[in-house]
């Protein structure tokens, strides 16, 4: 048996994030955008979620045909910027978040994944200090669908993979989503207001643009995963010691 | 391919020494039949195409096991040839096999070898991954582990080296790259290099650079020799396809040439045999300086300017500096031209001419 582990994370941050007055963005529509600091949002204070607002997450999608299927997760748009509801974001987030941290728990093989170059080097080094495994370059047709073929017989595949964006750079979805469906393999993935999200298992709705959000969701996940796995060690060396205590006993 | 010749020499040498050893113990029958099944199976080991064997195909096994067969057929090698097993070198193996399976193929790589097995088959990859599945490398999944964490470093001088070629570089890392990849790898190594403090990681860019060899230092330049009168002189001989020549070249002279006892002007009619002779002490502009005694046979009159000239340029080395050798070198003068006449083809007229195509 073992406790789950994530209702963890989110009340427990204590990190001082500062709000981001000037940020840089990238893209011709820089000029347009506007840190929506102050919505006036029915929400519960949770720590979670002013801090959530504070930062310029629900920034301008810049490519604003917005996909019908993220109608749900939008409140609308307002001068071209498609505003997500945070409310759900949490939500979301949250549940992702336990799952991967059940997933790291069992000790199972985690891929990052995003194709945005601008955040290559951040999730790749996220992932080395997770212990996790990323993948921010050229896919190979046949990754997860030709495996045995490609690394040899007796590769395993991943157990969950985290999409950071689940676009790639011709903004068409990345052929990771559809072939972890096809192998049976869930998926956590941040979807923007221009992503399609009936693929991903655990979408969480948010900007994919921005790096502070970016090294927000980086850093929530190399949490996330380190404390499930130093809980996973700490169940270990109980069990091995209510183990040794019942040999020497008996 | 390679493999297979040194497969068989090396196991049939094996089988040798076995069938020496069990020659009493195994009734011959048996012997016989043991040595035709394994003549078999590597025949059959032959007709598999290496070449387009995938990745793995090599376990570590068995690699071990050739090495421990390589190993064992040098002894027995060493023994054949009655030389003492323990000093026994490559060149020395090379020679025996040689001389105990002539050939008369021109192809070097069709020619029986007998090398350690590191050599002969290609470097693998272990398995990437450990005994619960999970691979070791943080980017297994992208195909190209090593290649993509190159530039992963958190971090000279390079005159007189290059960077790694693509071919030395998928040596080591043990992975096939493209040449988009390699040109990537460069423009990166590079744009490293143009960092302010970029000494710091000398250390990581050395492993991707190779020393050039200065290719002056390899030429042996013979000692001026002087003769009775305290007058320097010089010798030096040169090849081009079949005519080979000699010259002396003698200092403080007038710039006469004198070809086989008669005037060079006499002997090549044609201007462009005597710039050949011409251009080297031309483009040294040391023409007036040097008095020469050429003799010169075979071949036909371009070819004897041409050997005549490499002649020259080798007997003027004593008399240059090391900075005029060098350009020497470079301006092309003192590498012999390796052409000769392409041999004729049964089926076709010449060496490439066909004979005349009839429609009907």
């Amino acid at each position: 048996n073992f406790m789950p582990v994530c209702s963890l994370g989110l009340c427990g941050l204590h990190h001082p994030w500062l709000v981001a007055a000037g940020y840089s963005c990238s893209g011709p529509l820089c000029a347009t955008a506007v840190a929506v600091k102050t919505l006036p949002l029915q929400t519960d204070s949770t720590n979670v979620t002013d801090k959530i607002l504070n930062l310029p997450l629900e920034m301008p999608d810049f490519f604003r045909c917005a996909d019908r299927l993220m109608e749900p997760y939008l409140f609308g748009s307002r001068l071209d910027q498609d505003i997500i509801d945070l409310d759900q974001t949490v939500e979301h987030l949250q549940s992702a978040l336990n799952f991967t941290a059940h997933i790291a728990y069992r000790g199972s093989v985690i891929l990052f994944v995003s194709r945005r170059r601008q955040f290559g080097h951040l999730v790749e080094s996220t992932a080395q200090d997770c212990g996790e495994y990323a993948h921010t370059r050229y896919w190979q047709g046949g990754l997860l669908t030709n495996a045995p073929i490609q690394y040899g017989p007796g590769v395993r595949l991943p157990d969950l993979i985290v999409f950071f964006s689940t676009l790639n750079n011709v903004f068409q979805q990345h052929v990771g989503v559809r072939d972890a469906a096809k192998m049976n393999i869930p998926t956590v993935g941040l979807v923007d207001s221009n992503c399609n999200p009936s693929l991903v298992t655990y979408p969480v709705p948010g900007n994919d643009d921005t790096p502070a959000a970016m090294e927000l969701y980086c850093r929530l996940f190399k949490m996330t995963i380190n404390r499930a796995k130093d809980k996973r060690r700490q169940m270990e060396l109980l069990q091995g010691r209510s183990a040794v205590g019942l040999t020497t006993s008996s | 391919m390679a493999a297979s010749g040194g497969r068989t020499v090396g196991s049939f040498l094996w089988k040798c020494g076995n069938c020496c050893f069990n020659f009493n113990t195994v009734s011959s029958n048996l012997t016989r039949q043991v040595l035709s099944r394994q003549l078999c199976v590597s025949a059959v080991l032959h007709r598999k195409n290496l070449a387009a064997a995938g990745p793995e195909k090599f376990s570590e096994e068995f690699i071990k096991k050739q090495v421990e067969e390589f190993n064992i057929g040098k002894r027995h090698l060493a023994n054949m040839m009655g030389e003492d097993p323990e000093t026994f070198t490559q060149g020395d193996i090379n020679r025996s096999i040689a001389y105990l399976f002539p050939s008369g193929l021109f192809d070097k790589k069709a020619k029986p070898l007998m090398k350690h097995p590191d050599e002969v088959f290609p470097k693998q990859r272990a398995v990437q991954w450990g005994a619960d599945g999970r691979p070791f490398h943080f980017l297994f999944y992208t195909g190209k582990q090593s290649y993509y964490s190159l530039m992963h470093v958190s971090t000279g001088s390079l005159v007189g080296s290059r960077w790694l070629l693509k071919e030395e570089l998928e040596e080591l890392l043990v992975e096939t790259i493209s040449e988009h990849d390699y040109a990537r790898f460069i423009q990166l190594m590079e744009r490293l290099l143009s960092l302010p403090y970029c000494s710091v990681e000398e250390d990581f860019v050395q492993r991707y650079r190779r020393q050039l060899e200065i290719q002056s230092s390899k030429q042996q330049v013979q000692p001026l020799q002087y003769d009775q009168h305290g007058v320097a002189y010089s010798t030096g001989d040169g090849r081009r396809k079949t005519a080979t020549g000699t010259v002396l070249l003698r200092d403080s002279g007038s710039g006469s040439i004198s070809i086989n006892g008669t005037n060079y002007v006499h002997y090549f009619p044609v201007l462009q045999d005597r710039e050949q002779l011409m251009f080297p002490l031309h483009f040294m502009g040391v023409l007036g300086r040097f008095d020469m005694q050429c003799s010169v046979s075979g071949g036909g009159h371009s070819s004897q300017a041409g050997a005549l000239r490499l002649a020259i340029s080798r007997a003027m080395l004593s008399f240059l500096s090391e900075g005029q050798v060098e350009t020497m070198r470079q301006a092309g003068l003192l590498t012999p031209d390796p052409r000769i006449k392409e041999r004729k083809k049964p089926g076709q007229e010449g060496a490439r001419r066909k004979f005349t195509w009839k429609k009907r």
